[in-house]
């Protein structure tokens, strides 16, 4: 079967890979731990798609929203 | 004192030791009470259990009724029997071992690979669940195979299990009894336990089964005295009668050295009591009655249903200082208030404390008593004690009166201004309960004003409300400022009003607002003072129109323009210049243009005046303005009067000639198309069938026939009819129901088709089978006013029913929905800076809704609305 990149999708929104210092940055902003954060599964299609690992955050910015763009941050679990 | 945190909490089985260890006595008699009347020793209702009577002092605690919790007893089984609750676990746990060597039936490597998965996985988690699932399946598989059906340790033939309910277990075809099967489960090793999902430490196997039955304290189960003398037990404790009588026959039977028969059918017996012990409702077992054939109410249903602990006791409960009556509508209160019957009001108290300044008028309310209206129920002294404060010793009420001083607290009649809490059932919002303010009345209902109807979804056919008294300063001025009627005429779910003008109040504005509706300064003058509206008018104006009494009710400044309900939608709007009142100008607040219809101020709508009112000049703005006119309306409506007949919706015979034509061609259209049809002329449309294409046409023409019956009607109901007023105004109802009651039904359907049902390859008998015509499916032609004929009449019922059903199923499905929706919602918070977070301060959202508007402050759920600032901006530019 043909191999899908889910990020070209147009109903899958963006995702990036947290750098260590911006993860701090988060954290301190919304004054959380890690384990306060939203979760995502490594298996998850999209996750897989970028290469990010277990422990990193990603941000996911969805457009369309009522908002314009919502922003949101997920920890990846295995 | 520091806090500790709970970290887990273990669940295990009651042991018999430990069964044995929290009794505090061994019952052996099932009697109760001797002659005397005093509760016997080693019975069911030992003194050591706890106490139920006054006065007494408990044997165990030595506390007295009321703070003695009770204590456990225990009853020694002469034989052990199977607890019903663990049946299926013991059926498992059965299944997956040998009878021969106790093991668990896997082998050794099977063994090795489970016991490690199990020990990577955390307590509670899914991957345990999940292997245990696995163990489960895989050890007692063997137990099926034809070949090979051996244990794989001892090599012992394995014999089939079964289980038959509630509490038989059989061995091939022999039946192993609660000894055989404890003796069993007893030499099951710790290790072995664990895979079977046993934690050994909080639960062996064995003691799945009973040897010692714990006894409730009597506090549980207390016997009441009835007025002749005689105690009446209670159910638990007649279930315990039976199970000690039939342990004591059982025991003396088998040191009797009885036959094997004989104990066995009383060991049958004892598990039958035992069982309906615990619930009297388990399948298969009929259930145990009382003397008087009445079914008795044992453990599981003391716990179980609506009316079990859980769901009347815990989760909801009954509370003091409430009131609850039927509900009758009265516009002269206001939307803040609520009224409270007299009788109602005099039993409801409010704490007051006695200070300078309220000390004197404290004073009279006692000395008036409980029964004058603003009287007072109870004192309380400084030190707490509570004093009644009597009805028909007036002397007694002055000594009270006299002795009130600062510090003393007196719980005084409700009265007018006080805030309460007001809801209705079901309360699916928080508008289901607000705060209003007390106006005592005479009569027995509470009264409403009718614009609060809509957020309670309120009618006055018989329905009732409760109301709550808030006891403390701080309770009364959080409800005044968070609760309060005005604060929530804005919906926090989608920004629009919810509390407005409802049915009558939007067609009277119309007739009160519509162009040539005059009024006489004298006629005036009443109406005013009816609203009781304290404004100057001038005294030289003889002839007021409707629209000059309206602006009265505006603030002065505010300048709106919008197309009304009423508009016609012309294809080029003449806006200011509208002929048919359709465009509302007001402009520095006098209602130049236009009528006042559901589009200014109706609830649950787009209003767009209210709106701005409540937006632009605050709550209590709005709340003044749909006091005011609810009042004004009523007296405009009681001069002007409104009323509907059946004139309403008669045509004249020039409509009904048009209409019949209409309906008529489309007929033939539709015979035409079954002509077609059956010379297979049809061509299917893309995808469908040719008989799905023949009933989808066949649906799109005959909906064009009613349409434009319905048009040609619309053409002649002007609004000159009071119904169309109504329809047109967004009062009630719409214009579809006028020109179904004027002109044509329509097609009937149910889940979407023609009506084909009921009879073999047709809907009624009266037609021919598979017959396709309009009629025969269920097409209405007539209208309400012209009367249905019997086929339609009852093609009308089908299409009735489907509507009945389906609001019913929505409604439960909705409603169960809504349930879920909170119990998994319920305590999420927006914190201040405006992320939502759980309870154990999980971020859910990182800006509450994406966009961080609170609804409830929104213009209907934007943000803002810029075309309004912008619109303002400038006119003050």
């Amino acid at each position: 079967m043909k191999k899908i990149d889910p990020t070209h999708h147009e109903l899958v929104p963006e995702h990036v890979v947290l750098e260590e210092e911006e993860v701090e940055d988060l954290l301190q902003i919304y004054n959380i731990t890690r384990d306060k954060l939203p979760l995502i599964k490594a298996a998850d299609p999209v996750v897989k798609a970028i290469g990010a690992r277990p422990g990193q955050v990603v941000k996911i910015i969805r457009r369309g929203s009522p908002a314009g763009e919502a922003v949101t941050y997920r920890l990846i679990i295995k | 004192m520091s806090l500790k945190v709970i970290k887990e909490i273990k669940f295990g089985i009651l042991s018999p030791d430990a069964i044995r260890k929290m009794s505090v006595v061994k019952i052996v008699t099932a009697d109760t009470y001797d002659d005397e009347g005093y509760p016997i020793e080693k019975g069911l209702v030992d003194p050591r259990l706890g106490v139920i009577d006054p006065g007494l002092k408990c044997r165990t605690c030595g506390m007295r009724f009321g703070e003695c919790p009770g204590h456990f007893g225990h009853i020694e089984l002469a034989r052990p029997v199977i607890h019903m609750g663990y049946a299926k676990e013991i059926y498992k746990v059965l299944k997956g071992v040998c009878h021969n060597c106790y093991r668990v039936l896997l082998d050794n490597d099977e063994i090795k690979k489970y016991s490690k998965r199990l020990k990577e996985a955390k307590v509670r988690d899914v991957e345990k669940q999940k292997v245990l699932k696995i163990i489960a399946k895989q050890s007692a598989r063997r137990r099926r195979y034809t070949k090979n059906n051996i244990c794989p340790h001892c090599g012992a033939e394995l014999p089939r299990i079964r289980f038959e309910k509630p509490t038989t277990y059989m061995e091939n075809t022999e039946k192993l009894s609660p000894s055989d099967i404890r003796a069993r489960l007893e030499k099951i090793s710790n290790e072995d336990a664990e895979l079977l999902g046993f934690d050994p430490e909080v639960a062996r196997p064995e003691w799945l089964i009973l040897t010692a039955l714990p006894v409730a304290p009597v506090t549980v189960r207390p016997s009441i005295t009835l007025e002749s003398g005689a105690r009446s037990e209670d159910d638990m404790t007649h279930k315990l009668v039976d199970i000690i009588r039939i342990n004591q026959r059982l025991r003396e039977n088998i040191d009797a050295g009885a036959p094997q028969l004989i104990v066995e059918d009383l060991w049958e017996l004892l598990q039958y009591h035992v069982t309906t012990y615990f619930d009297n409702e388990v399948s298969g077992v009929p259930p145990a009655r009382h003397r008087s054939g009445r079914v008795l109410k044992t453990l599981a249903q003391r716990l179980k249903g609506k009316e079990g602990r859980f769901r009347n006791n815990l989760s909801g409960k009954r509370v003091d200082f409430s009131a609850r009556t039927v509900i009758s509508p009265d516009p002269n209160v206001s939307i803040n208030e609520v009224g409270v019957p007299t009788p109602v009001a005099m039993e409801l108290t409010i704490p007051e404390r006695v200070t300078y300044k309220t000390r004197d008028e404290l004073r009279n309310l006692v000395l008036r008593g409980p029964s004058q209206h603003p009287g007072a129920n109870y004192i309380i002294r400084p030190d707490g004690r509570r004093k009644r404060i009597p009805a028909n010793d007036e002397e007694l009420r002055k000594t009270l009166a006299e002795e009130l001083d600062v510090g003393y607290v007196v719980e005084r009649h409700l009265r007018n201004g006080d805030v309460v809490l007001f809801n209705r059932q079901p309360s699916l919002h928080r508008l289901s309960i607000m705060a209003h303010e007390v106006r005592v009345m005479p009569y027995r209902t509470f009264r409403l004003n009718l614009c609060v109807c809509p957020p309670y979804n309120a009618d006055f056919d018989g329905d009732e409300m409760n109301l709550h008294v808030p006891q403390t300063e701080e309770a009364q001025a959080e409800a005044l400022i968070l609760m309060r009627v005005q604060e929530q005429i804005i919906s926090p779910r989608y920004g629009e009003p919810v509390i407005g003008g409802v049915q009558d109040y939007v067609s009277g504005a119309y007739i009160l607002t519509r162009d040539g509706t005059e009024f006489t300064k004298r006629e005036v003058e009443e109406m005013l003072c009816m609203a009781g509206l304290d404004v100057d008018i001038p005294q030289d104006k003889n002839l007021w129109t409707g629209k000059e009494i309206f602006s009265l009710l505006l603030p002065p400044d505010l300048n709106v323009e919008y197309k009304n309900k009423i508009c016609r939608r012309c294809t080029t709007c003449r806006e200011k210049d509208c002929p048919y009142d359709g465009y509302v100008v007001i402009k520095d607040g006098k209602l130049l243009k236009g009528a006042i219809d559901g589009m200014a101020y109706k609830a649950r709508s787009e209003c767009k005046l209210l709106d701005k009112l409540v937006k632009d000049y605050g709550t209590d703005t709005g709340r003044k303005f749909l006091d005011s006119i609810t009042r004004l309306i009523l007296w405009v409506l009681g001069m002007k009067g409104i009323t509907v007949d059946m004139n309403d919706v008669e045509l004249d015979q020039d409509a009904k000639d048009r209409i019949e034509e209409v309906l008529l061609d489309g007929e033939n259209k539709v015979d035409r198309l079954i002509d077609a049809y059956h010379n297979g002329e049809l061509e299917p449309l893309p995808g469908q069938s040719l008989e799905e294409t023949l009933e989808k046409k066949i649906m799109q023409v005959l909906a064009a026939a009613r349409d434009r019956a319905g048009q040609i009607a619309e053409e002649y109901l002007g609004m000159e009819r009071f119904s169309v007023i109504m329809a047109k105004t967004g009062a009630k109802g719409n214009m579809l129901d006028l020109t179904q009651m004027a002109a044509c039904l329509g097609q009937m359907s149910v889940r979407g088709e023609r009506l084909h049902r009921g009879y073999n390859n047709r809907s009624l008998s009266h037609f021919k089978e598979n017959e396709l015509s309009a009629r025969a499916r269920g097409f209405v032609r007539s209208s309400y006013n012209k009367g249905l004929s019997p086929t339609e009449f009852f093609f009308h019922s089908m299409g009735g029913r489907e509507g009945l059903v389906d609001t019913a199923v929505r409604t439960a499905q909705s409603g169960y929905m809504q349930r879920r929706l909170m119990n998994a919602m319920q305590d999420l918070k927006v914190e201040y800076d405006r992320t939502v977070r759980d309870n154990t301060g999980l971020v859910i959202q990182f800006m509450y809704g994406e966009d961080g508007v609170d609804p409830a402050r929104s213009d209907y759920g934007k943000a803002v609305d810029i075309d309004w600032i912008i619109h303002k901006h400038m006119e003050a530019v």
